[in-house]
């Protein structure tokens, strides 16, 4: 129990633990779905406290992870040219395409610059007229607000020089695939507490019914993802499934309805391809057609790329929960975080890398016959 | 990069195109954020911030706590990114988050 040691609130984390001792009575796999939970799970070794009985598996809920090869390629295509600035979040920096990322291509001279708000686009848009400025718009739902206002400021304000990139993923359509893979093994879910305290969390219940799981939408805090797996197993244990909200001191159940009236009138639901996971349908935005002036993909018509990933990554089943890092034989061997070979690997809250990054790669595998032999 | 991250609303301005800005103290450092999509806020409140938008009021609590959190899984990184046209990126500030 040495992490236990790290925690603010110990005494309640203690507490915590002992319910869901006391209440577990079946063997019982949860997802965490996004990114920064997987990064808590990992850094307070919460999935070491739990009971045996209890299995956290890692969602797809890292955007930089996701965003397809394809997508990596077009973006680095349009910073080659030489009259983009091509602008980004930093963490896309490092995320490797086919050839190369966008930090090679920025010292072989490309103008790629990190933005901390698609909003900084806007002025340097205004400050380099004779350029073409891209803006690579990722993310999940948390982010789409702050896209889709630079678009819609973009198209207000005339600057004409200004697109966007975008790769939006949306959480719901992925779940939902999980749930629907013959291979799945997640019982039940906690729900991502910043992308519902945009989209709120109407949109899961829907999904709770139909596959008969419990969703928890849960924050971040060690505490947080101990209450939210308790709330879940204990619906497990009671037989029902039903939308919780564990995040109550920020999440309402409607969300943030200004942000999502933009969202809505800016974008609008796509199918999207995702990263060792292939194409879900209407699992992503794309703009409007009222916004294609600012659309990059139809202003520089990059043609499709071929790409190829590594054979030996199953990011792919990783970012499902059908498999966990130690089952790919590259984890910390040939795939690190300095050369990632898949999506996981990419980014700091991919589950591959936070495994990493909290010495995972050199302890053994987790020796888990009885969860093991029932995942193939 | 889905985490948004609370900071204490400093005062509320509007750009030259009528857009509702802020500026908002992130544990000492300073940047613009929107506040278009929190029409309720007022200098004081703590806003839950992303990529540079304020999606929703959180108390006080709440903000400190998340802060620390944040700052202690290394997750603050994107506070270091300079905004556009300010000289330096961070102006030191006085009070906590
Ligand atoms: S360790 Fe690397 S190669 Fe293996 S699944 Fe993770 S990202 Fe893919």
């Amino acid at each position: 129990m040495k992490y236990l040691d790290e925690y603010r609130s110990e005494a309640l984390a203690r507490k915590l633990v002992a319910e869901l001792h006391r209440v577990v009575t079946k063997p019982w796999v949860l997802m965490e779905v996004c990114g920064g939970q997987t990064h808590t799970i990992v850094k307070y070794g919460i999935d070491h406290l739990l009971p045996p009985q209890v299995e956290l598996v890692h969602g797809p809920g890292c955007p930089v992870c996701v965003t397809s090869l394809e997508m990596i390629d077009k973006a680095h295509a349009i910073a080659r040219r030489p009259d983009v600035i091509f602008c980004s979040f930093g963490d896309m920096l490092r995320v490797p395409g086919s050839e190369v990322d966008l930090l090679v291509l920025k010292s072989r001279g490309a103008d790629v610059r990190v933005v901390y708000s698609p909003i900084d686009c806007l002025k340097i848009a205004r400050a380099n007229p004779d350029k073409k400025v891209v803006f690579f718009a990722i993310g999940f739902e948390t982010t789409a607000p702050g896209n889709a206002m630079a678009v819609w400021q973009a198209r207000q304000q005339g600057i004409k020089n200004f697109s966007v990139l975008v790769s939006h993923v949306l959480v719901p359509p992925s779940i939902t695939s999980i749930l629907q893979s013959p291979l799945n093994r997640v019982q039940g879910f906690l729900g991502p507490g910043h992308v519902c305290t945009v989209m709120g969390y109407r949109e899961y219940e829907p999904i709770a019914e139909r596959y008969r799981v419990p969703i928890v939408i849960t924050g971040f805090e060690p505490l947080d993802i101990l209450q939210g797996t308790l709330m879940a197993v204990r619906q497990l244990e009671a037989g029902t499934a039903t939308v919780e909200n564990q995040y109550r001191r920020v999440v309402q159940r409607e969300g943030n309805r200004v942000a999502q009236r933009l969202v809505n009138q800016v974008f609008e639901v796509c199918d999207r391809k995702w990263r060792g996971v292939g194409s879900i349908p209407k699992s992503g935005y794309k703009l409007r057609y009222e916004f294609r002036d600012h659309d990059a993909e139809r202003i520089f018509e990059v043609r499709e790329i071929d790409t190829k990933e590594p054979a030996i990554c199953i990011s792919g089943m990783v970012l499902k929960g059908i498999k966990k890092p130690h089952d790919c034989p590259a984890f910390g061997k040939q795939c690190t975080p300095e050369h990632p070979l898949g999506a996981t690997m990419v980014s700091a809250e991919g589950a591959c890398a936070a495994y990493y990054a909290y010495g995972r790669h050199l302890q053994p595998h987790p020796d888990e016959p009885a969860r093991r032999t029932d995942a193939a | 990069m889905c985490l948004a991250i609370p900071g204490k609303l400093i005062d509320i301005t509007e750009d030259p195109n009528g857009v509702r800005m802020g500026r908002a103290n992130f544990g000492g450092i300073v940047k613009q954020v929107c506040l278009e999509y929190t029409p309720e806020v007022n200098p004081g409140d703590y806003v839950l911030v992303h990529v540079g938008f304020a999606l929703n009021k959180v108390d006080e609590e709440e903000a400190e706590r998340t802060y620390k959190l944040l700052q202690e899984m290394d997750q603050l990184q994107e506070l270091d990114v300079p905004s556009v046209e300010e000289p330096f990126g961070v102006t030191p500030g006085s009070t906590s988050p």
